[in-house]
């Protein structure tokens, strides 16, 4: 297994031997992987894998310490982000939604919030008020408009940020544990999103450990393990695997008794099917 | 468990912030300030705090305190907030100032307590202080509590003051109310493992790491959102929406509001 793409699109990112460090400490491992234009995949790992990491290297915030990130067959490197032209073409075509909302949502209000990428790419004020008022609908966050993003739920900031993001209409979408800290409903609003996407041409690369939406929300699955990708399938191949999941801490036993006999079994969610 | 000095500061300062958000329901009313453009309101209630400090005739000042309290009743802002959280506040720190003109301020005599001499100039100096503190705070709070921050800020704007000031306010805005949130659960999870009553020694130490990690949290934090931002497409200019719109209604608003300054001012003098 190793990362690379059997899509008939083009490559859209490549990662060769990817490595980074917070403050010494490695993050990612000499990490290589490739995704295509219109691919929907699922990075999967416990905390700490180097997931969230990854989408930031992604998504230009972090650049590799050693090995390369391309984009559209271009290296993408700091200096390459200090020209403006280059930095807001890409802005417009790859967007990231982050793990915490909170992170995310740094504007006084709903609207300004949804507003500030489209104000940023100095789009025309029609175009931006008619394309806020789209998202907002989309993500059924009108209502909070005016609201100042403190005074929303965890969903609701959830639903800001998806809108913040969608308003850009971007080709690549990077999330960041889109269904963490959703109610069911929410969850599924999220899934269904993914899902209407499936046969666009937008990319869609979703960090998660809830294996349960994997089947609806990813094409391909790239397990990380330690800064690395343990390994890579499509969802069929990788969540049967119990050993992998096992080991990449992504499953646990499940151990509870049936009368006197006790006995433990893999703790899948809606893929743990077991005979008694 | 009673609380210590530190984390009695601590909740005061919370409350404060609620405070600051329950004032928004104010905002919300349906009164004479809230269906004002709010560039009107900040011109118009800034106007009359500076004849308030210009003007020189205690009957003036009296006179604007009677409009402040007139403009509050149309507003639908309630007199009890007003006389608990400004008048008697602002009478406590401001009678510590006024207080000793009364005694000190050269005239004629009114009473004599003593060695202490009361004269007529001084406690013309001391209503004059404390009427002119008092009317400037009202027409202030009245801003504050008829107009969102939000709106504040982009009232700001429409004045053209740099566009970085207003974003770091705005953020600073934002981001204490989950900083304040933040220690409030690290404060209650601390109450919740503590058993009995800590030394102040201890209590300090334990407030010191608190903000300690408080302020590393707060750096992760801000670095964090300047990536959201560079991820949306900021590069060091912020971009802004204006979308307010002036009607007759507030022009009558300003118009009003120039003239009772200009006259205050005029008979003031």
């Amino acid at each position: 297994m190793d990362g690379k793409v059997s899509w008939t699109m083009p490559v859209l990112f490549e990662l060769q031997d990817a490595c980074f460090e917070y403050d010494g400490i490695p993050a990612l491992r000499g990490l290589s992987l490739e995704i295509a234009q219109g691919e929907r995949v699922a990075l999967l790992g416990a905390n700490g894998s180097g997931k969230s990491t990854l989408l930031r290297i992604l998504d230009a915030l972090h650049f590799a310490s050693k090995g390369s990130v391309s984009f559209d067959g271009q290296r993408l490197t700091p200096e390459l982000f200090q020209r403006d032209d280059y930095a807001l073409a890409f802005r417009r075509r790859v967007a990231l939604v982050f793990q915490n909302p909170d992170v995310q949502l740094f504007n006084p209000t709903v609207f300004d919030e949804v507003a500030f990428g489209p104000l940023q790419l100095q789009w025309p004020k029609e175009t931006i008020l008619s394309k806020v008022a789209e998202a907002m609908e989309l993500m059924g966050v009108t209502h909070l408009r005016d609201r100042p993003p403190y005074r929303l739920s965890g969903g609701e900031k959830k639903r800001v940020a998806l809108a913040s993001v969608l308003v850009l209409d971007p080709d690549v979408l990077l999330l960041d544990e889109p269904t963490a800290t959703l109610d069911p409903r929410s969850q599924s609003q999220v899934v269904d999103l993914i899902q209407e996407w499936k046969g666009s041409s937008k990319t869609v690369i979703t960090a998660t450990h809830q294996l349960e939406i994997v089947e609806d929300i990813a094409d391909r699955v790239f397990v990380l393990e330690e800064g690395r990708v343990a390994a890579t399938g499509i969802p069929p191949e990788i969540l049967p695997n119990y050993e992998l999941l096992l080991r990449a801490n992504l499953v646990h036993a499940h151990r509870h008794s049936h009368g006197s006999v006790i006995h433990s079994h893999p703790h899948l969610h809606s893929h743990s099917k077991h005979e008694h | 468990m009673k609380r210590g000095f530190l984390e009695s500061t601590f909740v005061g300062f919370a409350r404060v912030v609620t405070r600051a958000m329950i004032s928004e329901e104010t905002a919300r009313r349906r009164g004479l300030l809230q269906a004002l453009d709010p560039r009107v309101r900040v011109v118009g209630l800034f106007s009359l705090v500076l004849a308030v400090t210009l003007s020189r005739k205690i009957s003036v000042v009296v006179a604007l305190l009677t409009v402040a309290v007139a403009i509050a009743i149309l507003s639908r802002v309630s007199l009890f907030v007003l006389v608990k959280r400004v008048w008697l506040v602002v009478l406590g720190f401001t009678a510590v100032i006024a207080v000793p003109a009364i005694f000190v301020t050269p005239g004629d005599p009114v009473a004599t307590f003593g060695f202490l001499t009361i004269t007529e100039q001084g406690l013309r100096t001391a209503a004059m202080l404390i009427l002119r503190v008092e009317t400037a705070v009202t027409f202030t709070t009245l801003l504050i509590l008829c107009t969102p921050w939000t709106h504040v800020l982009k009232a700001l704007r429409a004045f053209r003051l740099p566009k970085e000031a207003i974003a770091m306010l705005a953020m600073t805005h934002r981001y204490v109310f989950l900083l304040v949130e933040t220690a409030s659960q690290m404060l209650e999870s601390r109450r919740s493992r503590t058993v009995g009553i800590l030394k102040p020694a201890a209590q300090r130490r334990m407030a010191a790491r608190t903000a300690g990690v408080l302020l590393s949290k707060s750096i992760e934090l801000s670095n964090e959102v300047y990536l959201a931002m560079q991820s949306r497409g900021f590069r060091g200019d912020i971009q802004i929406l204006s979308d307010f719109r002036l009607d007759a209604w507030d022009y009558l608003g300003l118009t009003a509001f120039l003239l009772a300054g200009g006259l205050a001012v005029w008979m003031g003098r």
